[in-house]
């Protein structure tokens, strides 16, 4: 079974973000980063789809050279092969898509996974938009997966509880937290990445559908008030979360 | 209090390899997510957490340098040092485990043992199947190994050892002890399995420091044990010494990890901490106190990684090992102090790591050698005159 992975590599969650002077991309000094989360997710999940079926795990990431070490951490969970789609630009998502759509059509997986979001632009729309120009099924935010017979039955998390979807292979998948909890790099794990391969490719420049105008961090929370310490305060609690906060 | 992020005020990382990097993010991560979530508790009722001993294994924390042949990872010791330090960042007590099963149970049976003994031993040591302990301190014999007592006789078929050991971390949940006993007046090392008849180990209670780690006697009575249980390339007080210089160099870069987690903790408090209507961190006592603590860091954090650097190479002296142990240790120690000066109060809580730190580096300041030894054997290094013994 062939299966892939699409990381990308994310300022860690718990990383402090300022916006750059240009007021369109985050200063990156002194921030961390980590592959995002969810693409964690994806990774596991064919690392335990090819140690119960057989087959190999290629990820892939898009992006510069810091990528490599997102893909290299890959590898060291236990991909078979990296590629690195080589690209310094800024895209906006359908053009992220392109290119891992490029790529994926070549090396044809039985499963393509993805997280259910990358939690830089937190756009979701990567995966989806390469199964459409892939013209594959593919099901989203899934929190349980069975292959048998060519077969695949998800399970995806809908509002207030689950939906249960059958789709022949190959399909692309995103995945959300709950699927499975993703290992560590075993020191080993570590070691035997550096003889596997990181195979660069070079990507096809595209025309953005999008412009981003500006990034803005959320205003500045005011200082709390203490209006009284005793019972006394009620009504002016009362009156300000009416008047003022207007949540009563 | 948010997620760890490191301490680098010197841009340190960039002295370190792809691959020693993803190490730490592993044990970084493993420490959040598996010990700080559950040391209080075994802290508070001063159990080992064993279940972390596969966990550990799978991810290879045991014997990292030793070969890929016996199941250990092979890495270079800068990148061993890193997996003490953020052991470390979560308890003294679980960097004292990995260390014990690294460097004073499977480097002794990789360095003087036969290659029945390797094969034996390191593969299950390597994946957490067998626990090990080091037994050479004796209740008489703590900075003065030589003059150890417990003795080794030769019998038909094997030794008869008498003896006891003391402080002995993993001693009661060990599957194999290395035991240092004199020969015919000689010191050498010797295996001794658990369940062997006259050897028992019982658990030292009472300690108001490493709690969440097993310490125990060793005592021998009549002990036989079989002749290949012997390690056949030991001799001399030298080899528990060259054992102990493995231990020492982890607990330098040990000692980092606690004073990371106790800096990262105060920097914190001292921050949201309000007084006064502004937070303790614009008051200059409590800037001087961070301060120093950074600076601390800083210089413990170069000292290792050169140390380590040099020990890649074959080229540390262990003088140089025990500089970066005495160091590292004591300024730890202050950190922890400071830290719960800083958070006040709230500092002796177990809702801070900072207590459970600066009583554990009490034990780690005279463990592996005494501060004052340490002292001593860098003295003797630079002045060439000993001032002990």
């Amino acid at each position: 079974m062939k299966l892939a992975a699409c990381i990308n590599h994310v300022p860690d969650t718990a990383a402090k973000i300022n916006i750059a002077a240009d007021g369109k991309t985050i200063d990156k000094s002194g921030v961390t980063y980590v592959i995002s989360p969810y693409d964690e997710i994806a990774v596991e999940e064919c690392l335990r789809l090819k140690e119960k079926n057989g087959g190999d795990v290629t990820v892939i990431s898009l992006g510069g050279d810091a990528h490599k070490e997102t893909l290299r951490k890959a590898l060291a969970m236990g991909a078979d092969k990296a590629v690195l789609l080589r690209d310094d630009s800024v895209r906006d998502s359908s053009g992220v898509a392109r290119a891992l759509a490029d790529y994926l059509k070549e090396l044809s997986p039985d499963i393509v996974f993805f997280g259910k979001q990358s939690v830089d632009y937190d756009d979701g729309a990567v995966g989806v938009m390469v199964a459409e120009m892939l013209g594959l099924p593919s099901v989203s935010v899934v929190v349980k997966l069975d292959i048998a017979d060519g077969k695949a039955t998800a399970e995806r998390e809908i509002e207030g509880g689950r939906e249960v979807l059958e789709t022949s292979l190959p399909a692309v998948f995103t995945t959300q937290k709950g699927l499975n909890e993703p290992r560590y790099p075993s020191l080993k794990g570590i070691m035997g990445a550096k003889s596997k391969p990181i195979e660069e490719r070079p990507t096809s420049p595209v025309t953005a559908k999008i412009e981003l105008l500006l990034m803005q961090k959320p205003p500045a929370k005011p200082a709390g008030r203490i209006i009284g310490t005793d019972v006394s305060a009620v009504p002016e609690l009362v009156r300000l979360l009416h008047e003022e906060a207007k949540v009563i | 209090m948010s997620r760890f992020q490191g301490v680098d005020y010197f841009c340190i990382d960039e002295l370190l390899s792809e691959d020693e990097l993803l190490v730490r993010k592993t044990v970084r991560d493993y420490v959040d997510q598996k010990v700080l979530p559950i040391i209080e508790k075994h802290y508070e009722e001063g159990t080992f957490p064993l279940h972390l001993v596969p966990q550990m294994a799978e991810l290879g924390l045991f014997g990292s340098t030793l070969p890929a042949k016996y199941g250990c990872a092979e890495m270079n010791n800068v990148a061993y040092g890193i997996v003490m330090q953020e052991l470390e960042r979560g308890d003294s007590g679980i960097r004292s485990f990995a260390s014990v099963q690294s460097a004073l149970v499977m480097y002794p049976i990789f360095t003087f043992g036969s290659q029945k003994q390797k094969d034996h031993w390191l593969p299950k040591l390597a994946a957490g199947l067998a626990v090990g302990c080091f037994g050479l301190t004796e209740p008489d014999y703590g900075s003065n190994p030589g003059g150890l007592i417990t003795r080794a006789e030769k019998r038909s078929g094997g030794y008869l050892l008498n003896g006891a050991k003391m402080w002995i971390t993993n001693g009661s949940i060990a599957d194999v002890a290395v035991v240092w006993a004199k020969l015919d007046g000689e010191i050498r090392g010797f295996l001794i399995e658990k369940g062997t008849k006259g050897f028992s180990a019982p658990e030292m209670k009472g300690k108001h420091s490493l709690r969440a780690s097993v310490t125990s006697e060793l005592v021998f009575q009549d002990c036989l044990i079989p002749e290949e249980n012997i390690l056949p390339e030991s001799g001399g007080l030298k080899s528990p010494l060259k054992c102990l210089s493995q231990a020492r160099y982890g607990i330098a870069w040990g000692a980092v990890g606690s004073s990371m987690a106790c800096y990262d903790v105060a920097l914190q408090y001292a921050k949201s901490r309000i007084q006064f209507d502004k937070p303790i961190a614009s008051f200059q006592l409590t800037q001087e106190k961070l301060v120093q603590m950074v600076t601390e860091i800083t210089k413990a954090q170069l000292l290792c990684l050169q140390l380590g650097r040099l020990k890649d190479q074959g080229k540390e002296k262990f003088a140089q090992i025990s500089l970066a142990k005495r160091n590292n240790v004591h300024e730890a120690l202050g950190i922890a102090r400071t830290a719960r000066e800083i958070l006040g109060a709230n500092g002796i809580l177990n809702e801070y790591p900072v207590m459970r730190h600066a009583a554990n580096l009490e034990s780690v300041k005279t463990y592996e050698g005494t501060h004052e030894m340490h002292t001593l054997i860098v003295g003797e290094d630079i002045t060439g005159i000993a001032a002990f013994a």
